[in-house]
């Protein structure tokens, strides 16, 4: 069966049991993650979407289909919305081999039809010679792909995908991540993806929603939400850390880059956005845009000096925390190649110059 | 051996299992996951038969079966015999004592299906009715059978209300356990020796082939 290509949008507002003030929606073939932390709804969110949850308003649709309407009261039960939804423990049949917890999921299919239409989507998703092991027969990861094929066998107008790695060691993660971005260039329909795990929306994500208390902060791609977040909560929220006090003291205007006070120094801005002189801010820099100066370039703009509090290596990469000179503020976080921090013989206690790229830091207003 | 008892014994567990079954599991499915007033009372009243005296329970039996009463005028209507002194009588008691016995191990069963395994099947496309009937009741398959297994074994074995409602009428109402009693009363103690020896002979068989059967079926 040839479907167009459909959409979903989802807005959802209650008051209880959880809060809920949501606006998402999601294009044919595009991966939405929901990023935020324990309790912030994103499960509940997608519950209202299979239609497992009845939110008291908003409007959920699919395409041409309404599958919930609070002021028209509609409200299409979960077998009628041609849904996929992955659970985050799976809720596999556990009585049922891999190939009839997929075929279950078949009824809109011949009943013929059913097995070969089974057999060649766990063949998709690399099952074949599991078909008669029953859940408590398979991997952690073997069973995260029959969850996927039974998703899958519906048909649906929606994936959604509740922390869909969270059950699985680290191990398995990575290949299984990796089919799902080979998976979803076949697939013309939205999918959700729940997670707390920003590395995972950062790398699967078209584009990402931090949600919060149930509500949506920001939707924006993963580069935007990392580098330019809308508040400093959006930033705490997707695990940024250096984020800092500061006071405007020219806005960038015709090319020309603003300037912000922090502590007794000033920093170049690339743009200050709406901010205004005098304005105190939350500034951001990203931790690739803390980059290292030879001591022969230390007259350059944005150039801080400091000192070596913690270096980390973390595998292939080395985390290095730098407090900046006669600064109150937390220290600098940024990350380097382990091989070139030990060519530097960086070791804490060690004085060092760094230069934040005036492209890289981001002005929001001040919490404080 | 009192052959008539024996197979009056069997014939009542037989039609207490099939009798019992649906109404137990729809009302362990109720009360595992249904939320409605009352449920508490339904609860306990489900229960009752576990913990009240057989007499006590006979005697309201009778009372209720009596045709001198108005209910029990009306089931003399609706069963086209009384219910005291009569097969369908002792039925409808052991339909009723044995119910805690049949309701308990179902409704365990039924709360220990997550209730997400529920939700896959509904988002899977299946009805309410086709996830009773292929996610459900497989699953609480195992209290299934422990439900059949304890009803068996405890209508086999029921005296005090079926001596209450039914009396010792041969191939009428004269279960093997009633039986038994007559001959000890008559000192015929060989005769119960042996028909005790058969009750418990077939009760531990029953009760390991159900086992057995629903080690099979998972």
């Amino acid at each position: 069966m040839v479907r167009e290509p459909a959409s979903l949008s989802v807005a959802l507002s209650q008051a209880g049991p959880i809060a809920l003030d949501v606006d998402i929606a999601c294009g044919p073939s595009e991966l939405l993650a929901l990023v935020g932390p324990s309790g912030a709804g994103k499960t509940t969110v997608l519950r209202a979407v299979a239609g497992l949850h009845r939110p008291a308003a908003g409007r959920i649709v699919a395409g041409p289909d309404v599958w919930f309407d609070g002021a028209f009261g509609i409200m299409v039960p979960p077998q009628a919305r041609a849904v996929g939804l992955v659970f985050q423990d799976y809720a596999l049949f556990p009585h049922l081999s891999a190939l009839d917890n997929v075929r279950l999921a078949m009824r809109h299919v011949a009943e013929p039809e059913r097995t070969a239409v089974a057999a060649s989507l766990l063949v998709r998703l690399h099952l074949d010679g599991l078909e008669a092991r029953k859940p408590d027969q398979l991997s952690g990861g073997q069973r995260q792909r029959v969850a996927l094929a039974r998703a899958l066998a519906r048909d649906p107008k929606a994936l959604l995908l509740d922390e869909p790695f969270s059950a699985v060691d680290r191990m398995t993660r990575e290949p299984l991540k990796e089919e799902l971005a080979g998976l979803r260039r076949s697939l013309a329909i939205p999918i959700i993806l729940v997670t707390h795990d920003l590395e995972e929306a950062q790398a699967l994500a078209d584009r990402i929603c931090v949600i919060d208390r149930g509500r949506t902060l920001q939707t924006g791609t993963p580069e935007d939400v990392r580098l330019r977040p809308v508040s400093a909560l959006v930033a705490r929220l997707t695990g940024q850390t250096n984020l800092f006090a500061g006071e405007v003291e020219r806005v960038s205007a015709g090319g020309q880059p603003g300037r912000i006070r922090w502590g007794g120094r000033c920093l170049d801005v690339a743009d200050t956005g709406k901010m205004r002189t005098g304005a105190r801010v939350t500034w951001l820099v990203a931790s690739d845009y803390v980059v290292l100066v030879d001591p022969a370039n230390e007259g350059e703009a944005n150039v801080v000096h400091g000192r070596l509090t913690d270096v980390t290596r973390l595998g292939e990469r080395t985390a290095l925390s730098l407090r900046v000179d006669a600064d109150g503020d937390a220290p600098l976080r940024f990350t380097m190649a382990t091989r070139d921090a030990r060519n530097h013989g960086f070791e804490v206690g060690r004085p060092l110059n760094v230069r934040l790229l005036p492209e890289g830091i981001h002005l929001m207003p001040s919490v404080r | 051996m009192d052959w008539t008892a024996f197979s009056l014994s069997l014939k009542l567990a037989f039609w207490t299992c099939v009798l019992i079954l649906p109404v137990a599991v729809v009302l362990a499915r109720a009360l595992a996951w249904g939320r409605f007033a009352g449920k508490s009372l339904v609860e306990a009243v489900v229960m009752l038969p576990l913990v009240l005296p057989p007499t006590v329970l006979g005697f309201y039996l009778l009372s209720a079966f009596s045709p001198a009463s108005g209910f029990g005028a009306f089931l003399k209507w609706v069963f086209g015999v009384p219910l005291v002194f009569s097969f369908p009588g002792i039925l409808v008691a052991s339909i009723i004592i044995n119910l805690p016995f049949a309701v308990q191990p179902i409704q365990r069963a039924f709360e220990a299906i997550p209730r997400n395994v529920r939700e896959a099947a509904f988002v899977s496309g299946l009805s309410r009715m086709a996830t009773t009937r292929y996610v459900e009741l497989p699953l609480a398959w195992p209290g299934i059978v422990s439900a059949i297994a304890l009803v068996v074994a405890h209508t086999l074995g029921e005296f005090g209300v079926i001596l209450m409602i039914g009396g010792s009428i041969p191939g009428e109402t004269r279960v093997l356990s009633i039986s038994i009693y007559d001959r000890v009363q008559a000192f015929r103690s060989e005769d119960a020796a042996i028909m005790s020896a058969a009750l418990l002979a077939f009760s531990l068989v029953a009760i390991a082939l159900v086992h057995v059967l629903a080690r099979v079926r998972r």
